[in-house]
């Protein structure tokens, strides 16, 4: 019998070190290690709001009401003299809440119904299509109106409001994932050696959908940050005085044409960073997790 | 025997920069392919076959870059000439078919129309002459009922159709030389060896040399009149097609005529031994030391140089040049 | 002996869907379906490889997939060790399984990218045996140890492995559950030249040491002729010739098997050269023609052909379905 035994190839390891090739990779992607850095800050900051803040965010000052930049009120004050740095920080509490607790609710569900739709295809594949088409039917902003409007406009219902809306992208999106998997060998081969058809969905096919699902759902929670923004700028979202950065720029918009600029500036950028970083973070995370991009390019 | 080289590759080196250091996909290789001649590149995966066939049309793609040598064709070095000059030669004079010929169609154009599009581009015939040397052009390939076909789209041919429209889109400006990657890996036997029939017949018709590159040896016997083997990206040796089979004498070409079963016969079948080393790094020296029973320390320290054994044949080996590898 | 598996006129048939079948419904009266496999009959013998072969859309793939059930049969009899096996629900066909194993084509597809080596060739125990984790994971490691792969391979994940790993890998699966007969679906087909060498020397000891039965299939002849024991030649559904390997290489009597063969290119200069082709290519298996399937393409046809073709046997164990041997 000649020699069958193949000499295992080596890993590709030895040559250098593991941390090594993660600092490349981060290099290589600089900017969304920048995003990814802010978030983490920023989810740090609203945490820590209660310590962080320099004032009470609804603590009133008549005396400091309306004042700009300064070494007292880094940031400014509004026309209660709330300081409008601690209004911002203790914002980001809800900003994120709603951003990520959205994102999961959407995804759960979005998930377990794409499942089903991808696992039994046909009539139960058709029913839910075509509901999902009803709710695409609707434009993702009127629908979140629609149902903030109908339920009242709780941090709860908000949430609610923006995960229903983004259901459809994460049902579509794991059901095109299943049906593409469920043609792949491995899943055959799972099939032959007798998986029953549950351990068939949870350990051979829905965790090899999770890279577009971790890319989608990440660039979904800038977008329900913008929907809510913009929920509470038309009045329709969370209410003051409650701070939430998009009702802050509504209400810091009135005071543009009198030259309180900082009201309306602030709570803006932190919006527009935030929605940035998550964009930028998604847009990382696509190339982290292409097998393509792994080990040797 | 000694006609004159259409392309003349000489210690051709590849490097690509990976993170984790320099692959040397292409170790100094070198080698010609001659006037009307099918020369066969063969080697397994990862040999540097695909990749050295790519430097010759200038087209590596970053991080990979050419490190050494030279590629003389008309006897200008391919490397050193400007862009657009590269351009003119690229298509035209050099061509080149893939091993996916139906992603290499647009799928949106009728196969006809693609054909004779290039007449236009490329001979400045008029709408209606190319339109007629597209379907001369669809004949010469063999594609039955070419007026029918060249009004079909890509997704109606099969794979051994698409192949041959790519031979026929190849062949519209008279290259000098033709580079076929795996023209028939993913066809069928019986359409494969169609295409390796159209292939050499091509050859002779219209005088274009053609490079075929591919890792089945019974592609090589039938089809090429002589052959360069590669092994992790280095030339090991080059001969006529009857003496690599009849005399092969680097110890892989010898391995690797053993590994294969037979349709004709029964054989005993042996592997070649160990596996293809990493390019990463790679030590100098022949990077077949690892796997050759002849291996001594110098095969590890220094690269052996072409030498003949017989006319034509040459072979990059020290256990052959000592004559401590007998003849088989 | 008796047979371990007996295929009895098995028939596979895909129905089409799509406008455009309706339409070819509305024209023909009757649903348009892809006949992949049509009436295919077959025994594999204890110990036995039996080659399979063909060219793309043959539809030998499908007999493997009906085989261990990825697609379910349209008609006909799947005999596995005397019990019928086509007819049995899918929790009487899992007591099969550990017995009817299979290997795919493509060594990196059928390998789960999420999975360590060790999960996945210990998941036909955890499924198929009470097995404790510790008895698992020692059996598991000796079939890995069995195909030539380390212990240390087991924590590794595919993408970490070469392609003759993976491969061995497959292999391990298959193999981890005992089982009688392994459906091979060109195993090697997607191997460089000295792995394929190394598969098949190592499919062909491990047949010898456990008596296991393979089907073979495979579009690569020479392999096969290295391998198998009996040769089946399969066209648009239907075997078409079958006989011990040497006599079927040697004397192919069937014009198909006979272009086939001289379809492969032999890796010598001087071997001599059938030029015998058919012309045309593979018809597609909705539009079948009556008579012999070939009857379009080969170069002997006669007016006979049209009839239904007879399953002669014209030497001793060879038989052929042409009107003309």
């Amino acid at each position: 019998m000649a020699d069958i035994t193949e000499t295992p190839i080596p890993l590709l390891r030895p040559a250098t070190s593991t941390m090594r090739l993660v600092w490349l990779r981060i290099r290589r992607n600089w900017l969304s290690a920048i995003a990814l850095a802010i978030i983490v800050a920023m989810i740090l900051v609203a945490l820590g709001a209660d310590w962080i803040a320099p004032y009470e965010p609804d603590a009133t000052d008549p005396d400091a009401a309306l004042q700009s930049m300064s070494w007292h009120h880094w940031l400014g004050t509004d026309i209660y003299g709330r300081d409008l740095l601690s209004r911002i920080i203790h914002a980001a509490r809800v900003d994120l809440t709603v951003a990520f607790g959205a994102t999961a609710v959407a995804l759960a569900i979005g998930s377990a119904i794409g499942a089903i739709a991808g696992h039994y295809r046909g009539l139960v594949d058709l029913v839910i299509m075509r509901c999902v088409d009803s709710v695409m039917a609707f434009p993702a902003f009127i629908l979140a109106m629609a149902i903030t409007a109908a339920l009242g406009n709780s941090v709860g219902n908000v949430l609610l409001a923006i995960a229903i809306t983004q259901i459809p992208t994460y049902l579509r999106l794991i059901r095109g994932e299943i049906f593409r998997i469920r043609e792949m060998e491995y899943a055959d081969a799972a099939r032959v050696v007798g998986n029953p058809a549950w351990r068939i969905m949870f350990i051979h096919l829905l965790p090899n959908c999770l890279p577009p699902i971790i890319v989608q759902a990440t660039l979904a929670m800038g977008y329900a940050l913008l929907t809510m923004s913009a929920l509470s700028f038309i009045g329709l979202g969370i209410q003051p005085p409650q701070s939430e950065w998009g009702s802050m720029t509504a209400e810091g918009a009135q005071y543009i044409v009198t030259g309180e600029w900082w009201l309306f500036l602030f709570p803006g950028l932190a919006i527009v960073i935030m929605v940035l970083a998550f964009n930028l973070v998604g847009d990382g995370l696509r190339d982290f997790l292409d097998p393509r991009m792994r080990g040797v390019r | 025997m000694n006609a004159a080289s259409v392309v003349d590759v000489r210690g051709l080196s590849v490097r690509f920069a990976s993170d984790r250091g320099e692959i040397e996909a292409v170790d100094a290789a070198s080698f010609d392919v001659r006037e009307g001649e099918i020369l066969g590149l063969v080697g397994e995966s990862g040999s540097g076959k695909t990749v050295t066939a790519t430097a010759i049309l200038r087209l590596i793609r970053k991080p990979g870059r050419q490190t050494g040598g030279s590629i003389l064709f008309d006897g200008r070095d391919l490397a050193r000439i400007p862009e657009d000059e590269l351009q003119q030669i690229r298509g035209a004079k050099i061509a080149m078919i893939s091993q996916t010929p139906r992603t290499s169609l647009n799928p949106l154009i009728t196969v006809g129309r693609q054909v004779a599009r290039l007449f236009q581009l490329h001979a400045g015939l008029s709408a209606a002459d190319s339109r007629k040397r597209a379907l001369e052009m669809l004949t010469l390939v063999g594609i039955p009922e070419p007026e029918r076909r060249a009004r079909q789209y890509a997704h109606q041919f099969s794979g051994g159709m698409c192949q041959r429209v790519m031979i026929a889109m190849a062949l519209t400006t008279s290259p000098r030389l033709l580079i076929a990657d795996e023209p028939t890996t993913g066809l069928d036997v019986s359409t494969a060896a169609r295409i390796l029939d159209l292939l050499r017949d091509l050859g002779a018709r219209t005088g274009a040399s053609i490079l075929l590159i591919t890792h089945d040896l019974g592609v090589v016997a039938t089809t090429c009149q002589r052959v360069a083997v590669m092994h992790a990206g280095q030339v090991v040796e080059i001969a006529p097609v009857r003496s690599l089979f009849r005399q092969p004498a680097h110890p892989y070409t010898r391995a690797l005529v053993r590994s294969i079963p037979r349709i004709d016969r029964e054989i005993v079948m042996e592997p070649v031994p160990g596996s293809v080393p990493s390019l990463l790094n790679p030590p100098a020296g022949c990077r077949y030391a690892g796997r050759c029973p002849w291996v001594e320390d110098r095969c590890r320290r220094e690269k052996p140089a072409m030498t003949p054994v017989a006319p034509e044949h040459f072979v990059a080996c020290f256990a052959v040049e000592d004559g401590r590898a007998a003849a088989v | 002996m008796p047979p371990l598996c007996e295929v009895a006129g098995l028939k596979t048939h895909f129905p089409l869907r799509g406008p455009a079948a309706w339409l070819r419904a509305l024209k023909d009266g009757k649903p348009p379906v892809v006949r992949a496999v049509d009436g295919v009959s077959f025994t594999l013998d204890p110990g036995e490889t039996v080659g399979l072969v063909g060219e793309s859309g043959c539809g030998k793939s499908t007999v493997a997939r009906t085989l261990v059930r990825l697609v379910p049969p349209t008609a006909g009899s799947i005999r596995f060790d005397g019990e019928e096996i086509s007819t049995l629900s899918d929790s009487g066909f899992n007591k099969v399984r550990p017995d009817l194993q299979m290997v795919f084509q493509d060594p990196t597809a059928s390998l789960n990218p999420r999975l360590s080596v060790r999960r996945m060739v210990g998941e036909p125990l955890k499924l198929h045996t009470r097995l404790s984790p510790a008895e698992r994971r020692e059996r598991t490691d000796a079939v890995l140890e069995e195909v030539g792969l380390g212990a240390d391979l087991a924590d590794r994940y595919a993408h970490e492995l070469s392609g003759g790993q993976r491969q061995r890998v497959n292999i391990a699966r298959a193999l981890v559950t005992n089982p009688r007969l392994l459906v091979l679906d060109e195993p090697t087909s997607a191997l460089d030249v000295s792995l394929r060498a190394r598969v098949i020397l190592l499919l062909e000891e491990l047949r010898q040491r456990h008596g296991l039965s393979y089907l073979f299939i495979s579009h690569d002849l020479a392999t096969v002729r290295y391998l198998a024991s009996r040769v089946a030649v399969m066209y648009l559904g239907v075997i078409v010739e079958e006989a011990p390997a040497g006599e079927l290489f040697d004397h192919p009597t069937h014009p198909y098997t006979r272009a086939l063969l001289a379809a492969v290119p032999v890796p010598d200069p001087d071997a001599p050269r059938d030029p015998f082709v058919l012309s045309g290519e593979i018809p597609s298996p909705i539009d079948i023609p009556a008579g012999c399937r070939l009857r379009a393409r080969c170069p002997m046809a006669q007016p006979v052909c049209a009839e239904p073709v007879p399953w002669r046997e014209v030497a001793p164990g060879h038989f052929a379905a042409c009107h003309l041997v």
